[in-house]
Order: C-alpha cells, then sequence, then structure tokens
C-alpha cells in the first residue's frame, strides 16, 4: 500500500473513534450565557436612560459598549472570563464581550516580554483577523452601496 | 562486540543502574491520584517566579539537584547532564545547565524526552564515556499553552480530544556503579508520521510512533507483552492509547491488564483534562516517582517504560505539514536496591 492510503485508511480509523463534541449541553451554555450577556447589555441600557434621561440614544449604546467592554477584561484580569468561555463556548466570544476578552488576555498574557514588543505587539495576536475581516468587509460593503448609489 | 540486537535494540552487557529519581509536579497534579509518590508539590504554579518560564527551570533545577541528593553525591559527581524540554531552543534544560556546572548535552525528543535522556544516558554509561548521567526533563502548562496555543485567560473551549500539560519535572540518575535499576535494553525509535494533522489530537499523532517502537522492541528481544509487569507509555492520552492497543492488536501482540499511560494516570477523571495529561513532565514526572518506588517495593520486577512525542511545531502546523510522532522504549529490571 501507498503512503497515501496508509495514511487516508489510518485518518478514517481515528476519526470513527473520536469523542463528540454534546451538542445539546453545548447549545444551551451558550444560549443561556450568551442570552445573559444580552440581558446585562440591555439592564446597562435602561439603567443609563433612567439615571440619565438628557443623553441620546446614540450615546446610550455607546456608553452601554464601553461598559461591557471594560467588564469583560476586568473579568479576563481576574481570570474569571476564561472559565465562563469554557463552557459557555460561542455564548460569551460572540458577544462584543468576547472581543474584550480576546485583546486583553494576549495583553496579560504577554506584558513579561515588555510593553512595546510583548504587550503592544500581541495584544491583536487573536483579535487581529477579526479586526480584518472587519474592515474588509466594511470595505467591500461600502464599494457596493456607492456602485448602486450611482445606478 | 557490538551490542545492537535486531534492528533497532540495544542490549547492554553491563547494565547501567537508575540509582536515583526525583518528581516534582505542579498543583494540579499534586491532586492525582499518584500524589503521594511524588517528591515535592508546587504550592502555586508560578513557583514565586515572576514568570512562568523561570518557574519550568526552576523545577527543572530542582529535580536534578534533588536527584543527585537522593543519591547522596554532589553536582561534582555527574559527568553529563542530559536535558531537554518543549520550549524553543530548549532554553529550560540549557538555562538549568547554566546554575549545575556540568557537561551538558541538550535533548530534543518533545515529550519523549524522558526515555530519549535515559536511553542515551545508559548508552553513554555502557560506552564507557561517563560514569554517571542525569537524565531530566520538565514542562509547564502555562509556558506550553503561550507557545503551542492561545493566551491563558482566553475565553475558548478545548476539543474533546484535547490533553493538558502537565507542569511537572524529572530526573534520574544512571549510574555504572551503585545499587539501582538495572536498564538491560533500549529501543530508539523511529519518527512515524500517518498523516494527522490536527494539532488537539497527538495522541492519535504519537500513537502509530509508539506501536511501531514497541513491536520492534518486542521483535528484538523476542518477548511478549506478558513478559512484563508494566508496559507504560508517556502521553497518548485515553483516545492514543486505545489507538495503539489496536495497531499492537494488529502487528499480532495483544496489550493487557499490564499497560497504562502517565497521561491517564496523572489527573483524576473529575481533573477536567480531557484524553489526560501530557508534555514532557508527564512520563518524567510518573516514571520517576510512582515507577521507580513500585520497582523498589519490589511488586514490579520488570517493566518498559515508553515515552511518546508529538515533533509538532506551530510554523509547521500553520503551513498545513502533518505531525510526525516518535517513542522511545527503555527496559528497567529490578535491581537490588
Amino acid at each position: 500500500m501507498d503512503k497515501n492510503k496508509i495514511n487516508m485508511a489510518y485518518s478514517k480509523f481515528v476519526e470513527n473513534r473520536l469523542p463528540k463534541t454534546k451538542f445539546f449541553p453545548s447549545l444551551l451554555w451558550a444560549f443561556l450565557v450568551g442570552g445573559l450577556i444580552c440581558c446585562i447589555g440591555q439592564g446597562i441600557s435602561d439603567a443609563l436612560v433612567a439615571i440619565f434621561p438628557s443623553l441620546s440614544k446614540d450615546n446610550v449604546q455607546a456608553y452601554t459598549l464601553i461598559i461591557l467592554i471594560f467588564l469583560a477584561s476586568f473579568l479576563t484580569g481576574l481570570g474569571v472570563y476564561d472559565r465562563i468561555g469554557a463552557f459557555a463556548g460561542a455564548g460569551s466570544i460572540v458577544p462584543i464581550t468576547g472581543f474584550s476578552n480576546s485583546i486583553a488576555s494576549p495583553a496579560v498574557e504577554f506584558k513579561n516580554e515588555g510593553l512595546i514588543f510583548g504587550l503592544c505587539v500581541k495584544m491583536f495576536s487573536v483579535a487581529g483577523p477579526v479586526i480584518v475581516t472587519g474592515i474588509v468587509s466594511s470595505m467591500l460593503v461600502g464599494l457596493i452601496y456607492y456602485i448602486v448609489g450611482l445606478l | 562486540m557490538i551490542k545492537k540486537i535486531g534492528d533497532n535494540t540495544i542490549r547492554f552487557t553491563l547494565p547501567p543502574k537508575i540509582i536515583s529519581g526525583y518528581a516534582i509536579v505542579g498543583p494540579k497534579e499534586g491532586q492525582s491520584p499518584l500524589a503521594k509518590y511524588f517528591d515535592y508539590i508546587l504550592k502555586n504554579d508560578a513557583f514565586n517566579e515572576k514568570t512562568y518560564e523561570k518557574a519550568e527551570r526552576k523545577m527543572l533545577e530542582q529535580a536534578i539537584s534533588g536527584a543527585i541528593d537522593k543519591a547522596n553525591l554532589l553536582a561534582t559527581d555527574i559527568d553529563i547532564l542530559l536535558s531537554g524540554d518543549l520550549l524553543n531552543q530548549i532554553i529550560s534544560a540549557s538555562f538549568s545547565a547554566r546554575q549545575i556546572q556540568t557537561s551538558f548535552i541538550g535533548m530534543f525528543g518533545a515529550c519523549s524526552t524522558m526515555t530519549e535522556s535515559l536511553a542515551v544516558g545508559a548508552c553513554l554509561i555502557d560506552g564507557e564515556c561517563a560514569n554517571r548521567v542525569a537524565c531530566a526533563t520538565c514542562s509547564h502548562f502555562s509556558t506550553a499553552e503561550r507557545q503551542f496555543r492561545f493566551p491563558l485567560e482566553l475565553g475558548c473551549q478545548r476539543p474533546p480530544t484535547a490533553q493538558w500539560t502537565v507542569t511537572g519535572a524529572g530526573c534520574s540518575i544512571v549510574s555504572r556503579e551503585g545499587t539501582g535499576h538495572n536498564i538491560t535494553h533500549v529501543t530508539f525509535g523511529k519518527v512515524i508520521d500517518f498523516g494527522i494533522n490536527d494539532m488537539n489530537n497527538m495522541g492519535a499523532a504519537m500513537a502509530p510512533a509508539a506501536a511501531d517502537t514497541l513491536k520492534n522492541l518486542f521483535k528484538d528481544t523476542n518477548t511478549s507483552p506478558g513478559d512484563y509487569d508494566l508496559i507504560i507509555t508517556g502521553d497518548l492520552g485515553k483516545l492514543g492509547s486505545e489507538i495503539m492497543v489496536d495497531l499492537m492488536e494488529n502487528y499480532g501482540y495483544k496489550m493487557g491488564e499490564n499497560y497504562a499511560d502517565c497521561g491517564q494516570m496523572i489527573f483524576s477523571n473529575t481533573q477536567k483534562s480531557f484524553m489526560g495529561g501530557s508534555g514532557c513532565g508527564c512520563s518524567a514526572s510518573v516514571m520517576n516517582s510512582y515507577v521507580l518506588s513500585k520497582l523498589d517495593s519490589g511488586e514490579y520486577k520488570k517493566v518498559i517504560l515508553m515515552s511518546t512525542g508529538a515533533l509538532v511545531s506551530t510554523t509547521s502546523t500553520q503551513q498545513g505539514e502533518t505531525i510526525p510522532g516518535i517513542a522511545h522504549a527503555v527496559i528497567v529490571e529490578k535491581g537490588n536496591k
């Protein structure tokens, strides 16, 4: 048998034995924690409106995001966020708190390598692709928007 | 006289002896079922150091000096230190060697470094190139995570096939003279690659190499699994062990109750370590504590130690390369200790 066939047979053999991710509990936890984070966001937003009635809607949104980002970074620094993430999965990655965690965690991790080459350089090692995708896709959408506007 | 028997095995005429062993582990490993066998358990995994790299180094230094102390020797009695670890440029080993001023040979066999250095050390002694050698290795969960995976505080999930890098270090002193357990044979492994490219499934990547080395050992020494009291692999984990047992059956060897895996032993089922422990420190800490003490007590008379390594690099994996594996085996027989 040639090498490729052996490798294919082995991959298939391994695949059959792989332990499966338990979908139902994973989905349930992601839903509950993700939902809870959104509820907390809504709560912050409502509280802001109640305390500062003069704030514009845009400002309320911005302050809510800033508070959520701060809370997630704070919990990352305390070493709590990764424990939430371990069972919540996408539930705590997808909201903006996950993005905050993905920037704060390498910053904490690599601060020993120095302020510039450690903290600043590595800070975006996880979140970098997200930012690039965001910029590229908004550029494409903008371009389409512009072309459609010309017609 | 050539000491090589068969294709891959070396038989020693005057077996080098393991005269002492020292194992040090982190706090999580300290809660394991094997806790009572370890020489020292860290209270915090930073070991009162500023960085985890320094903590790893300090563990290795303590393991080496601890093993030397247990053998009632001085550092100057050691001719050669053979040591390696998982970090880039094996910094833990070479920086520890800076403290322990003796001839140093840096070893790299990924997680197979423990038996690799034992095997090379035994050869050096049998070849009359040294009287006493120290064979040591270490790993640390937090240094391995940042080098191979993600920052510690990142809230991501591990796949069920993942393994947990052991925080620990171990050192064996191998000597021509003195009382200890005899290294009778060593089998150096071949690099085997069956095309696994999942960094989170090291067990499956290493299992074919482990099975190959074990098969060669049985063939060269004309023995079978039943002839040993314990056959222990390094860090195949649950999935990797099962695969290896199946592969061995294909080769015509039935593995029995005497087969165990350090990775599966070092954590209890409630410790959330997925498939089990991994890393150089996994086999180093279990072999230098549990296995040696069972040989001391006479419960085991003849054992096979086989650390297994996945020769993985983040660069090669990102470039789409597969993960080659390696395993080196050492046969140890109870001596009069």
